[in-house]
């Protein structure tokens, strides 16, 4: 299962594809299950980088337990979160947010 | 120290000018990110992985009040209140919104300082002795010579566009503190017999994914001659440095495959047609550079003797502060002092707006506007008298940066890692804060004595861990995080790569594993005076492979 993430051009911001716009936690990000799901988001994220929305665009593993979206890479985990050894910065600074390790 | 002239003034305001139009023009989506890209790096912008990250220049580590206390504004303003002090005595802030980076390059020209050169492949910042200028064992002040070679390398259309990055640093002591041995140029500022001055100047160190020690290829370059000396060392490399492959094309691989012998007889041929043309640097301008980091002028306090004495017997951990922190200075009444960014448990290097600003005011009051950032992370104010070594001392305590662990095994150097980096594998501040919070208590501390331990948290060696007595290179194997140990390096005179020990450890068995060192040392060590890197020089791995391992091979 893959999620569709970037950061925000204007400033840096990780960010996921979600409900057709970009949401700054992955929590509520489109699953792509499958092949033809997945070339639909790398689609989305091409024209993004083209539109000039958002850099560094990647597709990435994610599991899914109990409806909570989770990145499979420690590396995704720690964007999806913040850092590890300041859990006051990032996402996970956000009420009720998710620390990656 | 130096000052901008009209031109550094002009040259500043110019890139900014310059760089605030690319970023509207990027923002505005007229430029894309390819092309964008390769303008951002010029300026310090990089993209991790949170945010974008703005590395500053800090020219030799050298910096005022005014120049910190706008670093602490920038940190609170643009920033989460915090920056990250680096090993090459620059400083990185984590979460600048690159619309912001215009106004943050504005305000630091205000103080002048800027971001160019902070990446890419041209000439870094160039880094020197962090006591320079202060330093009892020093011929000369090498940051004169430093800034000669910062004005010569900014925007040199010859050398912007290297096959890799290039760094140089210079020191002025025998006692090298500025590891001018793992760099593409060290340069040892010395004399020679009749008193001039001159460097001795290695070439090829470097550490990533190869290390290597730099080789000696002159004894002694009369300093008239620096910057035709180093334009021809540059030269050979831009000609002859590898572009076809990014891991082979810093000038250590060119030195290691052409032969020190190819390489000296090379740059002393360009050298020859070079030495006596422009590049010459005429005696009236590198005085004129020398003023500019003319010594204050110290006051005797012959007080401070008695006022010291009468501390340390009121209080402990001044005392402790004292004899760790605290260095002689050439002049008997003052003295250096390193403020320690490694509180134990915290990230290497870090420090807050507040504590930024605090320490700018320290510096003013006690330590004649001056101070630098080390390539060990830690901030130093260089000319304290003795007598305000305890009204220092207090200041810091009251700001949480008294920590009295210079040079000790909680003296961490370690890269930003997998918290913050994009290129990183593993984590490295963690696996310092655990280390550090092992090794608390300061009696161990100084049981153990010196010991440098330096973590990356990839194989490019930001961490610089090939050259600690212990170093610690975190790596992703199998999904997870694996953190291979390497001793016996040094950055010192003395320059070594460490070797690896053995097979790599898991997050939760690393520390255990470093304790494990540490104890094998401590067991082995002749007495207290033999430092850990002599007994492991006396006696090589194999008593630390038999600690660390033995089990497991009997096992199987």
């Amino acid at each position: 299962m893959k999620v569709l993430t970037a950061n925000r051009l204007t400033d840096g911001i990780a960010v996921w594809y979600a409900n057709g716009g970009w949401a700054e936690t992955i929590d509520s990000a489109d699953l792509a299950h499958d092949k033809a799901a997945e070339d639909r988001l790398e689609a989305i994220g091409a024209a993004a980088y083209a539109n000039n929305e958002v850099v560094d665009v990647n597709l990435i593993d994610v599991t899914v337990a109990d409806g909570i979206v989770e990145a499979v890479r420690l590396r995704e985990k720690i964007r999806a979160a913040g850092p590890t050894n300041r859990n006051d910065l990032g996402k996970q600074a956000r009420p009720e947010a998710v620390r990656a390790a | 120290m130096y000052r901008y002239d009209e031109f550094d003034h002009d040259f500043v305001q110019a890139r900014v000018a310059e760089f605030s139009d690319q970023v509207a023009r990027r923002l505005a989506g007229e430029i894309t990110e390819d092309q964008f890209r390769p303008l951002r790096l010029m300026n310090g912008v990089y993209l991790q992985l949170h945010a974008y990250m703005l590395r500053i220049a800090v020219p030799y580590g050298t910096l005022n009040g005014a120049q910190l206390r706008m670093l602490g504004h920038i940190a609170r303003k643009y920033d989460k209140g915090y920056g990250h002090f680096t090993t090459r005595q620059n400083i990185q802030f984590n979460w600048p919104a690159l619309s912001d980076i215009p106004a943050i390059l504005a305000d630091l020209a205000s103080v002048e300082m800027h971001a160019i050169q902070t990446s890419g492949n041209c000439i870094r910042n160039v880094t020197a002795d962090h006591f320079a200028g202060a330093a009892a064992d020093e011929v000369a002040d090498p940051r004169p010579y430093a800034e000669i070679l910062r004005q010569w390398s900014s925007v040199h259309p010859e050398f912007s566009f290297l096959p890799r990055k290039f760094k140089i640093a210079v020191t002025g002591a025998e006692r090298d503190r500025a590891a001018i041995q793992t760099h593409d140029i060290g340069l040892h500022l010395k004399k020679n017999a009749q008193g001039e001055l001159g460097f001795a100047v290695y070439v090829g160190g470097g550490q990533g994914r190869t290390p290597m020690v730099a080789r000696k290829i002159r004894d002694f370059l009369p300093e008239a001659d620096l910057l035709s000396y180093c334009t021809a060392i540059l030269r050979v490399y831009n000609l002859y440095g590898r572009r076809d492959n990014k891991y082979k094309a810093r000038i250590k691989i060119l030195v290691h495959e052409t032969g020190v012998e190819e390489i000296t007889r090379q740059v002393e041929a360009e050298w020859l047609e070079l030495k006596d043309a422009e590049l010459k640097l005429p005696e009236a301008d590198i005085r004129a550079i020398d003023a500019y980091f003319a010594p204050p002028a110290l006051a005797d306090r012959p007080e401070g003797d008695a006022s010291v004495r009468l501390a340390r017997l009121d209080s402990k951990s001044f005392s402790e502060w004292l004899d760790q922190n605290v260095v002689t200075h050439r002049h008997p009444d003052y003295a250096a002092v390193t403020i320690s960014l490694k509180g134990i448990g915290e990230a290497p290097g870090d420090a807050s707006d507040s504590q930024m600003e605090a320490v700018a005011d320290i510096a003013e009051k006690y330590s004649f506007d001056e101070l630098r950032v080390s390539h060990e992370q830690n901030l130093i104010l260089p000319h304290v008298a003795r007598a305000d070594l305890k009204a220092v001392y207090d200041a810091l305590v009251d700001i949480g940066l008294a920590t009295a662990n210079s040079n000790l095994i909680t003296d961490i150097i370690s890269c930003p890692g997998l918290d913050y980096c994009a290129l990183a594998t593993a984590r490295s501040i963690p696996i310092a804060q655990e280390i550090s919070l092992r090794f608390a208590s300061l009696e161990r501390q100084r049981d153990i004595g010196e010991l440098k331990l330096k973590i990356s948290g990839c194989i490019n060696a930001c961490g610089h861990h090939h050259v600690g007595h212990i170093g610690i290179l975190g790596v992703e194997k199998k999904g997870a995080e694996l953190y291979q140990v390497t001793l016996g390096g040094s950055a010192d005179e003395n320059t070594s790569v460490g070797e690896i020990i053995g097979r790599g450890f898991s997050s939760e068995e690393i520390t255990d594993a470093i304790e494990q060192i540490v104890e094998t040392y401590l067991g082995l060590r002749l007495d207290r005076t033999e430092k850990f890197i002599d007994a492991y020089r006396r006696v090589g791995p194999a008593p630390f492979k038999e600690a660390l391992y033995a089990g497991e091979t009997k096992a199987a």
